[in-house]
């Protein structure tokens, strides 16, 4: 009830955003079905004629549909940059196995006495095609098209990942938030927009073949029209941003920033964390969020604007674990404090470079540095049933780095096994199978520990005014008492929130900071 | 026939092979305008091939066919074909057309008015026995499969072509509406002037409808000729084979009063003048043995035993007049 509650009050605050989201979402499939239609109707037709090609034609449309759709969008990135053109021909490739299908197995379910006589009656290939075969095929050619719209009105949720829009972006920034309002607010219209449209077409399907050849004319000249309906936010401004989902929503994120820095005319686009940087490279985005240590800043030449009001708070890295794990193992402590300290932004974004743009491997990595800080122990022998101590991380290279330095240094020097639970979603994730014991440690960030799981009020966060060791402590101080969780001492980086530019625009336009960002904007 | 009327249908030693297996070896005939050849043979004799070697559904590896003096690989075969009516024995009518607009496929195609169409279309429904009120609007599943033959045969009428090629049009039928249906089909007054060609494996259909029959066995043919001529003298052993089982039946079939006449005292010398003379041996057994039958036994001056013995003289001499 009291999510129903919010649920509306959500919409009714966001209900521009929302028909903009449904309008989006609806241009998505109108025009990538248009599309498939288009082609895969008379490829389908090509091989009733073509039999022998069959199998080729299908076997790929087919392989393209078994392409996960996120690893698909991000193939197309380099070749369509971002926006409407990659979700649409995604959408569009996802589409055309159905309809191609159906049309072959729809002319090839006529009967072949009906074609025969209508031949025999003078009727030539093409007005066989159009009087006879079409027209008897289209009941199971609808099915194919009603069956490739649900599955676009499904993967068009994740156009939002490439700035495409469409309901996805309320779904991913409550994934990113951890706000389920926020996603039921996007996922509830795109279900009911799946149900519409097949409905819809199971209504078509029923319809005589007659009517059916005067209802597939009327959708042949509806489709281009919704998918005009769909009109990107264009960049209106000087320049145009593209944000991570969990960046546009969180409160040290764009809010807190767009309140400190008066930022304005800032038309901004929703995009996967993964693109933010190639979106950024490719020259599609000109401002994007990122983290101060990623090592593709390096690798793509971006600048970090600098905060100079300090609206970022803080993001010391340090290891939170739970203190029966330390107690019962009293031999961990010193073995995890060897990383303390000796981990700077500069090296942090040196490692994930190797990871992140030279595709170098985690492990590798992390033991390289060990070995250049002496750090490094072969592992000892397991005595049979050793107990373990699991590790996670969040899905992103630093976190495996930092997981491997760990991993490392606890099997040379103790005699401890090490499970790695890697690539766990998100900062809820991790915190919640620390909390219920699925994991014993993770790193984490000063920062996320305050304001996305302490979530303190704001007297209590300007009281700590943005001071490193005053975070630290705070948090460290917190999470005893609230979860009994510890936190040991930070590595020495501060991977916070950073606003990134092309360092060559940058340079071009005078901006090193934010606040020149914000003068830029409004002048 | 006079000899001197030009051919409708001229078909010149075609062949045709699939693969390594000739479906159709050295064919040759000519067709007479108005006359019913029947295309006969046991399954797989190449007998539909040949017959869709007529309207090009099949094309000749070897061989020429001429329709009206034409060589019909000069003419479109769509133009062709619309000069032809098709029947099929799958019947094969647009399951998404009504009746009458399957009826107006081939008028609508050559652009016939509407009037016109709408005109023909009842004239035929009506003299098929399918009340056009009732049943023009109709789907085709909804008809039964004599109706639907029936509209089959419409089809193929409708734009009055003066030629009609039938593919087995009776065999899927149940014998009932097999025999009802080729009794209209024989009666129909549409079919009088047309030369028909019709595909059947059916000796005692091909005896009922055929003026000539050719007569197929693995792509050749074995006899051309009238049905008397192969049933009184086959060309070969096949010939001669084929007929064997039935061949009580289709004599009592052929053979008519006026052979009868020299050997029946009280008809002879004037059967023509009598009226009598067409009526088939069978008629006549019919209506002499059935206290029912629609012929008062008055009307034959015989009585059963009389016109059996002269069937039986009639055949002796068929039977002497083949041996010499």
């Amino acid at each position: 009830m009291e999510t129903l509650k919010e649920l509306l009050t959500f919409w009714h605050l966001q209900a521009g955003k929302l028909g903009d989201q449904i309008q989006q979402h609806i241009g998505l499939t109108a025009a990538s079905l248009l599309l498939a239609v288009l082609l895969g109707v008379p490829l389908g037709l090509l091989l009733t004629r073509r039999p022998r090609w069959a199998p080729a034609v299908l076997g790929v449309a087919g392989a393209l549909q078994t392409v996960p759709s996120i690893a698909l969008l991000g193939f197309l990135i380099p070749l369509l940059g971002i926006g409407p053109r990659p979700a649409i021909f995604a959408l569009f490739l996802y589409s055309l196995l159905p309809i191609i299908r159906n049309t072959l197995t729809g002319i090839q379910g006529v009967s072949p006495a009906v074609v025969e006589a209508a031949r025999g009656l003078g009727l030539t290939d093409g007005q066989i095609l159009r009087r006879v075969e079409l027209p008897l095929a289209l009941p199971v050619l609808f099915a194919g098209i009603r069956t490739a719209t649900v599955i676009n009105v499904g993967v068009a949720t994740l156009a939002a990942y490439v700035a495409a829009g469409g309901l996805g972006e309320f779904i991913f920034g409550g994934i990113a938030l951890n706000n389920p309002v926020m996603i039921l607010a996007g996922a509830l219209p795109a279900a009911a927009l799946a149900l519409a449209f097949d409905a819809a077409l199971a209504g078509l399907q029923r319809l005589s073949a007659r009517r059916l050849v005067r209802v597939g004319a009327a959708l042949l000249v509806l489709l281009p029209v919704l998918g005009v309906l769909y009109v990107l936010p264009q960049a209106a401004g000087k320049l145009l941003a593209g944000f991570s989902p969990e960046f546009v929503g969180r409160a040290d994120g764009l809010p807190g920033l767009k309140n400190a820095y008066q930022l304005r005319r800032l038309p901004s686009v929703v995009l996967a964390p993964a693109l933010v940087y190639e979106a950024a490279r490719h020259q599609d985005v000109d401002l994007i969020d990122g983290y101060s240590t990623d090592g593709r800043i390096r690798a793509y030449n971006l600048l970090v604007l600098q905060d100079d009001r300090r609206v970022f708070p803080p993001y010391y890295a340090a290891p939170v674990i739970r203190p029966a794990v330390l107690a019962a193992h009293p031999e961990l402590a010193p073995v995890l404090a060897q990383l303390a300290g000796q981990i700077s932004d500069s090296v942090m974004t040196n490692l994930n470079y190797r990871v992140d743009y030279l595709h170098q491997e985690p492990r590798a990595v992390a033991h390289a540095f060990l070995r250049r800080r002496g750090l490094w122990r072969t592992p000892r022998p397991l005595a049979p049933g050793a107990p373990v101590v699991r590790l996670g991380s969040k899905i992103f290279a630093e976190q495996y780095i930092l997981v491997e330095l760990y991993a490392a240094l606890i099997r040379g020097n103790t005699g401890l096994a090490v499970e790695t639970k890697t690539g766990l979603g998100g900062t809820t994730i991790c915190f919640e199978a620390l909390r219920t014991g699925e994991i014993d440690l993770y790193p984490e960030y000063t920062g996320t520990g305050l304001q996305v799981l302490l979530q303190p009020s704001a007297a209590v966060l300007d009281s700590l005014g943005g001071s490193p060791p005053a975070v630290f402590h705070y948090v460290q101080q917190e999470f005893r008492r609230r979860y009994g969780l510890e936190w040991l001492a930070p590595l020495g980086f501060n991977n916070t929130y950073a606003l990134l530019m092309r360092r060559q625009q940058a340079r071009e336009l005078g901006i090193s900071s934010i606040s020149q960002l914000s003068r830029y904007l409004r002048h | 026939m006079p000899e001197s009327v030009a051919p409708v249908i001229r078909a010149t030693q075609l062949h045709k092979r699939y693969g390594a297996h000739a479906v159709v070896q050295n064919v040759s005939f000519a067709l007479q305008p108005g006359e019913t050849l029947v295309l006969l043979g046991p399954s797989g004799c190449g007998k539909t091939t040949l017959l869709k070697m007529l309207n090009r559904l099949v094309e000749p590896d070897a061989g020429s066919i001429e329709v009206n003096g034409q060589d019909v690989r000069h003419q479109r075969p769509e133009q062709l074909r619309r000069g032809m009516g098709y029947v099929i024995q799958q019947v094969g009518l647009l399951p998404h057309y009504t009746v009458a607009e399957n009826i107006a496929v081939v008028p609508r195609l050559l652009g016939q008015s509407a009037a016109a169409i709408a005109h023909r279309t009842q004239a035929l429904l009506t003299r098929l026995h399918l009340p056009p009120e009732r049943y023009a609007g109709q789907y085709p599943h909804q008809l039964s499969g004599g109706q639907q033959q029936r509209v089959g045969l419409a089809r193929a009428l409708a734009a009055d072509p003066p030629i009609i090629l039938l593919d087995e049009p009776f065999g899927a039928l149940d014998p009932i509406t097999r025999a009802s249906i080729r009794r209209e089909f024989r009666e129909l007054d549409e079919l009088r002037h047309k030369t028909v060609v019709l595909v059947t494996h059916d000796v005692t259909e091909a005896f009922e409808l055929a003026d000539r029959i050719l007569l197929l066995n693995a792509g050749q043919v074995q006899q051309l000729g009238t049905p008397r001529e192969l049933l009184f003298q086959p060309a070969n052993a096949f010939v001669r084979h084929f007929f064997a089982a039935e061949r009580l039946a289709l004599q009592l079939r052929t053979l008519t009063l006026a052979d009868l006449a020299p050997f029946l005292p009280s008809l002879a010398g004037k059967a023509a003048a009598s009226g009598l003379a067409p009526t088939t041996v069978q008629d006549a057994l019919e209506a002499l043995t059935n206290a029912d039958g629609n012929f008062p036994k008055s009307s034959y001056p015989f009585d059963l035993a009389q016109l059996m013995a002269a069937f039986g003289q009639a055949l002796q001499r068929e039977e002497a007049a083949w041996k010499h």
